[in-house]
């Protein structure tokens, strides 16, 4: 039987698979050496976002114009497949805030000089990026977003506050989704005037009510409340933001006023699809540990990989891996190609993200009593990981996503 | 210039006429066929007649390719038909018995049995599992031992599909010695004297023929092996990277329809005021379950993909057979529950879904089997 040319078996050309030997040199030599220093410091140095935005990592798949490289989405892809080589979730999860999240709507949505002040920069490494969605009482119920922005004259005035908010304490600047709807008000005296207080934060805005901004930290009102001490995911800062009376000009405003939920739904998707990328490319990483320590560890006189249940076991943990890879491959090449495949993203990242749940807790079982001593890095994963099914929408929200999708 | 899609525009053209032909010629008859625990003979002639058994082969064979992607097309729409064992009576000749004659036979041996396959008109088995083998091939213990210009066959062979009916069953036999270099493939045509078939009651497939078949010192001209004497293993072992993969289309094909079943069911039915499917718990699970038929298909078209592009894929294909195969059991089981007591009737079609998906992690070779295969591969 001969085999089909016209087939090929991996969305990664050539030309990938030699941006992902540069990448991973790279990661190995620069990141990797300072994972455990970083872990315990609890942050990384601000340079980590220089050095990439050196090597052009930051901007692969942007366009020349702005200082990208040009690429497609699939180069994206690889970049956070091999940050998961840094052996600290953290740093990865922080450069895909950069590069996937909080960057995206500016070339998507921004005027040239918005472009110029803050996308050019952020893909150089010089400007730090974060994304301000999550509130105390809104996440992916986004539509209840009570961080309101009310015109005064031309400007903007600003209050509210975010939680959970990756690179908020380090950032430049804040891409911001904050409500701009005025026209829920009218049930009562109050209704006239539109100022801050005219709006009722209680009362959810219509998905025509909310707007994007990009913030610049300095301005005065932007304060860090508190830096927010995790579970996993030690080396990024995570941040409570204030915002009190922050007044921001009228070219603040990214894309159309109003337009900030469709904006938000469009970036969660690649926030989504890359963030599950990484952490299946953690996985095989994992897998990979646990296979040779598979071979080194003997029990009853053998390699524990030679009880069948281990071998199994790794066999299950090797099909799972691979099942959420296809998935998640077939959604990438979907969404590189202009396509914007809500459910499938979906699909990817809820199965992707409860198998490398999974996984990082088999790889805990495998190593036995070894992996529960903070020396060796199998605990890390098991914990940077579990945030995958929380973080960008939880599995609960896509199963919601999925089954609005679905009809049902 | 290379393509990730599998399917090309001519594929979707045939998917529609395979479709159209299951819609109008097999669904209608599915509910009856199953209370005969038969299927016409004649459905053998009309996949014949539109050229659906001879995807794989050239046309001097009667065939229209060789187009593994578009035979790929039939198993996945003929998986929607409803009945487990009519895709399994098909799938027995098209995929085993008479692909073996392509793949290991000589030209005088496929215009013998393979031309007349492909038109339908004789129907092919594969005779490779016996009672105290399966997946352990090398073990089986059915010997020929040659006798001038025959060989002279002894033993018996298990769970054949289409055993019972087929015109010839392409057999693995001991000629040689133990392990896997002894065993060789005869092509055994019914009526030869010493070769008996008997029917085995199963508990889901049951428009299909599972055959017990027996030997006793039956006479098989020398001329009837397929290929050279102990190449059998190599061969068995060959195909079932394809048995497997089309197992696993199936698998995932059917599970889509099974999940369907149950979420039809669950809008038309009403509880506390509301249909079953609007409750958050169904709505979730249906998420979960569509999910899971997607990473199954994902990892399948990956495997195939692989598979097509001629690089090693026996990792990949042995993790989709036992992942779809699992989650079609999986869907069937759940598409059970909600129906509820409706889906322990036997007048409800959920009930078939969930007995003949239980094959799928059974047949052409067990899930326990399936990761035996995967772990070898990482060295274990």
């Amino acid at each position: 039987m001969a085999a089909d040319p016209e087939i090929r078996s991996s969305i990664f050309t050539p030309e990938h698979e030699a941006l992902r030997t540069s990448v991973r040199a790279f990661v190995e030599r620069e990141l990797a050496p300072h994972a455990q220093a970083w872990e315990e410091a609890g942050d990384f140095p601000d340079w980590v976002f220089t050095k990439l935005g050196e090597q052009g990592y930051l901007g692969l798949a942007y366009p020349e114009e702005v200082g990208g490289q040009g690429g497609d989405y699939i180069s994206t892809l690889v970049l956070k497949e091999e940050m998961a080589r840094v052996g600290s979730g953290g740093v990865g999860m922080a450069v895909a805030v950069q590069t996937d999240m909080a960057t995206p709507p500016i070339l998507k949505f921004g005027t040239e000089a918005q472009k110029q002040e803050y996308l050019v920069p952020a893909i150089k490494g010089t400007k730090i990026a974060c994304l301000g969605i999550s509130e105390p009482n809104a996440g992916s119920d986004v539509a209840s977003i009570e961080t309101s922005a009310v015109r005064d004259g031309s400007d903007w005035v600003i209050n509210g506050r975010k939680i959970f908010i990756t690179n908020g304490c380090r950032a430049h600047f804040c891409t911001l989704v904050a409500r701009t709807d005025r026209g829920l008000i009218d049930d009562g005296a109050q209704s006239q005037g539109g100022t801050a207080s005219s709006i009722n934060p209680r009362k959810p805005a219509g998905h025509h009510g909310f707007s994007l901004f990009l913030v610049p930290t300095d301005t005065p009102g932007w304060q860090v409340a508190r830096r927010l001490d995790k579970l996993g995911m030690h080396s990024s800062d995570t941040a409570e933001i204030v915002m009190d009376d922050m007044r921001l000009p009228a070219d603040a405003l990214l894309g159309v006023q109003g337009e900030g939920f469709q904006q938000i739904m469009w970036e969660l998707q690649g926030e989504r699809l890359v963030g599950v990328a990484g952490s299946i490319a953690g996985s095989r990483l994992l897998l990979e540990r646990c296979s040779e320590y598979a071979k080194e560890r003997t029990t009853f006189g053998k390699p524990i990989g030679k009880h069948q249940v281990i071998a199994h076991k790794l066999a299950t943990m090797a099909t799972e891996i691979e099942a959420a890879g296809a998935l998640i491959y077939d959604a990438a090449w979907r969404f590189g190609n202009g396509e914007y495949p809500v459910k499938e993203i979906s699909m990817a990242k809820l199965y992707g993200g409860i198998v490398a749940a999974r996984v990082a807790n088999e790889a805990m079982q495998i190593f036995g009593g070894a992996s529960y001593m903070m020396e060796l890095p199998i605990q890390r994963a098991w914990r940077d990981t579990r945030l995958i099914r929380i973080g960008g929408g939880t599995d609960e929200i896509m199963r919601e996503i999925i089954s609005k999708l679905m009809g049902l | 210039m290379t393509r990730f899609e599998i399917f090309t525009p001519e594929h979707e053209a045939l998917r529609k006429t395979v479709s159209d032909f299951v819609a109008r010629e097999i669904h209608p008859h599915v509910e009856q066929w199953e209370r005969d625990g038969d299927f016409p003979r004649e459905l053998y002639r009309r996949f014949g007649e539109l050229g659906l058994l001879g995807l794989k082969y050239e046309p001097e064979y009667g065939g229209s390719g060789p187009d593994l992607i578009a035979d790929a097309v039939v198993n996945e729409e003929l998986a929607l038909c409803g009945s487990g064992g009519v895709a399994a009576g098909i799938g027995g000749h098209k995929d085993l018995g008479s692909y073996y004659i392509y793949r290991f036979g000589s030209d005088e041996q496929r215009r013998r049995w393979l031309v007349p396959s492909v038109t339908g008109e004789v129907i092919g088995a594969l005779g490779v599992t016996e009672a105290n083998a399966g997946s352990d091939v090398a073990s089986l213990e059915t010997r020929a031992v040659r006798d001038g210009n025959h060989y002279l066959v002894n033993g018996s062979k298990m769970f054949i599909t289409n055993g019972s009916k087929a015109d010839y069953v392409v057999t693995a036999v001991r000629t040689g010695g133990e392990g896997h270099k002894g065993i060789s493939l005869l092509v055994i045509e019914r009526g030869t004297p010493g070769f008996e078939a008997r029917r085995i009651e199963t508990v889901g497939w049951r428009t299909s023929h599972t055959g017990e078949l027996s030997f006793a010192d039956c006479r098989v001209p020398a001329e009837n092996m397929l290929g050279a004497e102990g190449q059998g293993f190599i061969a068995i072992m060959k195909n079932f990277q394809w048995e497997r993969l089309i197992m696993a289309l199936g698998a995932v094909s059917a599970a889509q329809r099974t999940l369907q079943l149950g979420i039809d069911y669950a809008r038309d039915r009403t509880a506390f005021g509301r249909p079953i499917a609007k409750f958050q718990t169904w709505r979730h699970r249906f998420a979960d379950l569509e999910t899971e038929i997607a990473a199954a298909r994902a990892l399948t078209y990956h495997a195939f993909r692989k598979f097509l592009a001629g690089e090693d894929a026996l990792r990949e294909v042995s993790m989709a057979k036992w992942l779809a195969c699992e989650i079609g059991w999986k869907v069937a089981d759940e598409a059970l529950q909600v129906h509820g007591g409706y889906g322990y009737m036997m007048e409800f079609p959920v009930q078939r879904a969930w007995r003949d998906s239980r094959l799928g992690p059974i047949g052409g070779g067990t899930t326990e089997i399936m990761k035996e295969i995967i772990a070898k591969t990482y060295g274990f």
